[in-house]
């Protein structure tokens, strides 16, 4: 018996928690690789998915004018590639001069790097909104019928069921990545300890690298995935998901992507299902005050178990 | 004289609101600074003392809590005071946190902060925000001021209201702008004191070697925590005299992180961090630069758009700020990777107490 509890929960707070979290998770890969492998908290991460996104947006835009409709996805390939080497380069000038110097350098150059990206952006493209998908979401037919037979209604709109297979996919891959080849492993190493990695014959800089290409891909996925979902882009909305993702990133413990997509998954759900009324008629928490929610939950974790659930590093 | 006029109040506002950098500076300085606590909440704690200076002071309105017109100096020392305890409680719960994890909490309690004045309309009026904020001397021209004690002892309210009229409009921004000044100048001493007294050397001492000083016997948390609650007092009088100087204050726009945190960085950080002389110095220089940079851009703008016609001059004026926090922004780093020390670099206290 599908209640109107069940029809509810899971429609309108469980699967867009889910697809929030899948979000999260992604943008989390990043900062917890480069918290592990440069140790230091990249504060640029969430501007680096915003700029993908207006990315996309403009491949898309330029593809239009030529008469192809592409689908955001595959604008997002490109825009994909541009973020990576928008990665590189603000490694190479901004944060490679303070490798030996203590982290907070780092740290500093990279709560300004996070401001030049934003007004470049601003600059190109204006403070205001950009619509990114025009139109309203209608729940996927589909799913709609076959799941009414079983008496379970389920409403998911197309572009969540794209987020969440784009992010198993992307998973899968990053899975392999990291356990079975050699640039995986490089990465696992030099996180657990970057001066046995080194005289293992690591070749450290190339192990940075790598780290850059796949944070900067999976931070683009997570800009596109975000756009998709909210359907506008702006230019505070890398900014507005920083906190949840250091959130995530903490919660499954730094240096553990897989612990950050854990704790990305937990955190997108606790942020959903803290406005489902639990006690009563009204939300447990004010929509308003969802954001803190994640806040919350990381300082939580950071003083009652700072290496996170899945036994990060802590420094 | 109308030319110079205009000069003069220009730099009036250019010194009070450097005037009001440099206090978020040197707050800045003392949690940075002086103990390497980083707090990139600025923002947080200005938006605090803004507010609780503007709730306590304005006049009776229907839009949000107050009409409690409470002596402006009591909102000042108020907004100290609760910025204090907002501190403290922070401080409690998130000072053991290294570097990094810090500035990620307070990034998150700077949010906060904005969240609550957002959303508890009733109170703060959410983003609509809180106008007519009284203004050091300026509110002797209010009536509610004038009519009552103590101003009504003097003349009355006929008398008060012919002799604003004989003095010109703007008499109050210089007595504005001095009034910050002193206040900058009080703290910048008061900071120096306890810069040399043992207190700022233990607090070099941790900041330097943590584990070494607590050895010593040092409580390191304790230490931390009080230079926590004293930068962030600071912030709070500097947000109190923001309040003031812009008179509307709404969560957003007026406590952007990227105007009051991050460029209160780049203050600190080119003028010196550790150097209170250095956060007073970077606070009007990167001012200064930061206003003037307006006037550049507006002018290579012009300039644009007399060589080329085609160019819309309405997109490029929109976008002028971005581009000059861009320049900023550049300037932070080149500052971060040439002259790390900035230009005043920190002085450490001499053994003998005498610096």
């Amino acid at each position: 018996m599908w209640e109107s509890f069940w029809f509810e929960f899971i429609n309108f707070y469980f699967i867009p928690g889910l697809v929030l979290g899948c979000i999260y998770a992604l943008g989390a890969i990043g900062i917890t690789l480069t918290f592990g492998i440069l140790r230091f908290a990249n504060f640029a991460h969430g501007e680096i998915m915003m700029t993908s996104s207006y990315l996309t947006w403009e491949f898309v835009l330029v593809a239009s004018s030529f008469g192809l409709i592409l689908h955001p996805i595959i604008g997002a390939i490109p825009a994909s590639i541009c973020a990576i080497f928008l990665a590189l380069i603000v490694d190479r000038f901004f944060y490679k001069p303070f490798r030996n110097s203590p982290t907070i350098m780092i740290v500093i150059a990279s709560f300004g790097m996070m401001l030049i990206i934003r007004s470049l952006v601003q600059v190109i493209w204006g403070p205001n909104q950009i619509t990114f998908v025009k139109g309203i979401a209608k729940p996927n037919q589909v799913i709609k019928d076959f799941t009414s037979n079983f008496d379970m209604m389920l409403l998911i709109p197309n572009k969540h069921i794209s987020i969440l297979l784009g992010t198993i996919m992307i998973m899968l891959v990053f899975n392999y990545l990291l356990s079975s080849t050699k640039i995986g492993k490089g990465m696992r190493a030099v996180s657990d300890n970057p001066n046995l990695a080194e005289v293992s014959g690591i070749n450290v800089e190339n192990i940075v690298k790598a780290t850059w290409v796949v944070g900067g891909f999976c931070a683009a996925a997570a800009g596109v995935f975000l756009a998709l979902d909210t359907q506008f882009i702006e230019s505070t909305m890398g900014f507005r998901m920083l906190l949840p993702m250091f959130a995530a990133a903490i919660l499954g413990g730094i240096g553990r992507p897989f612990g950050a997509v854990a704790g990305g998954l937990i955190i997108g759900l606790a942020e959903e299902l803290s406005a489902y009324p639990w006690l009563g008629n009204g939300p447990v928490i004010s929509p308003g005050y969802k954001s803190g929610v994640a806040f919350s939950i990381m300082v939580l974790m950071l003083i009652f178990r700072p290496s996170g659930l899945f036994r990060g590093k802590v420094f | 004289m109308d030319i110079f006029l205009g000069y003069f109040l220009y730099a009036m506002s250019l010194l009070t609101v450097g005037g009001i950098y440099a206090l978020l500076a040197l707050g800045l300085n003392v949690q940075w600074g002086f103990a390497g606590l980083f707090n990139a909440g600025v923002a947080g704690f200005a938006a605090i003392g803004a507010y609780t200076y503007a709730l306590l002071t304005t006049a009776e309105s229907q839009f949000h809590f107050g009409g409690l017109e409470l002596p402006l100096v009591v909102g000042d020392i108020l907004a100290m005071i609760f910025a204090g305890i907002v501190a403290t409680i922070i401080g409690l719960i998130c000072i053991r946190l290294r570097a990094d994890y810090l500035a990620i909490a307070t990034i998150g309690i700077a949010e906060i902060i904005k969240l609550i004045l957002k959303n508890e309309t009733d109170i703060t009026n959410g983003p609509r925000g809180i106008n007519k904020i009284p203004r050091t001397w300026e509110h002797f021209t209010e009536e509610r001021f004038y009519t009552n004690f103590p101003m009504n002892l003097f003349l009355n309210q006929k008398g008060w209201e012919a002799f604003f009229a004989s003095i010109p409009k703007w008499w109050w921004q210089p007595f504005f702008a001095i009034t910050i000044v002193l206040i900058v100048i009080v703290i910048y001493f008061f900071l120096e004191k306890l810069r040399v007294s043992p207190w700022g050397r233990m607090m070099t001492a941790i900041r330097e070697n943590e584990k070494a000083a607590a050895a010593a016997g040092k409580n390191v948390t304790k230490r931390r925590i009080e230079a926590f609650i004293l930068g962030s007092v600071i912030m709070g009088l500097a947000g109190a005299f923001l309040g003031q100087h812009l008179r509307l204050i709404e969560p957003t726009q007026t406590f952007d992180p990227s105007k009051m945190t991050f460029l209160v960085w780049v203050m600190l950080i080119a003028g010196g961090s550790g150097n209170n002389k250095g956060a007073i110095l970077g606070a009007f220089l990167i001012w200064f630069v930061w206003s003037s940079s307006e006037l550049v851009t507006n002018g290579v703008i012009e300039i644009l758009a007399t060589m080329f016609d085609s160019v819309d001059i309405s997109i490029l004026k929109n976008r002028a700020g971005f581009i000059r926090m861009l320049f900023i922004g550049l300037l932070l780093q080149l500052i971060l990777q040439r002259f790390p020390k900035g230009i005043l670099p920190e002085k450490r206290p001499a053994i003998s107490g005498k610096n």
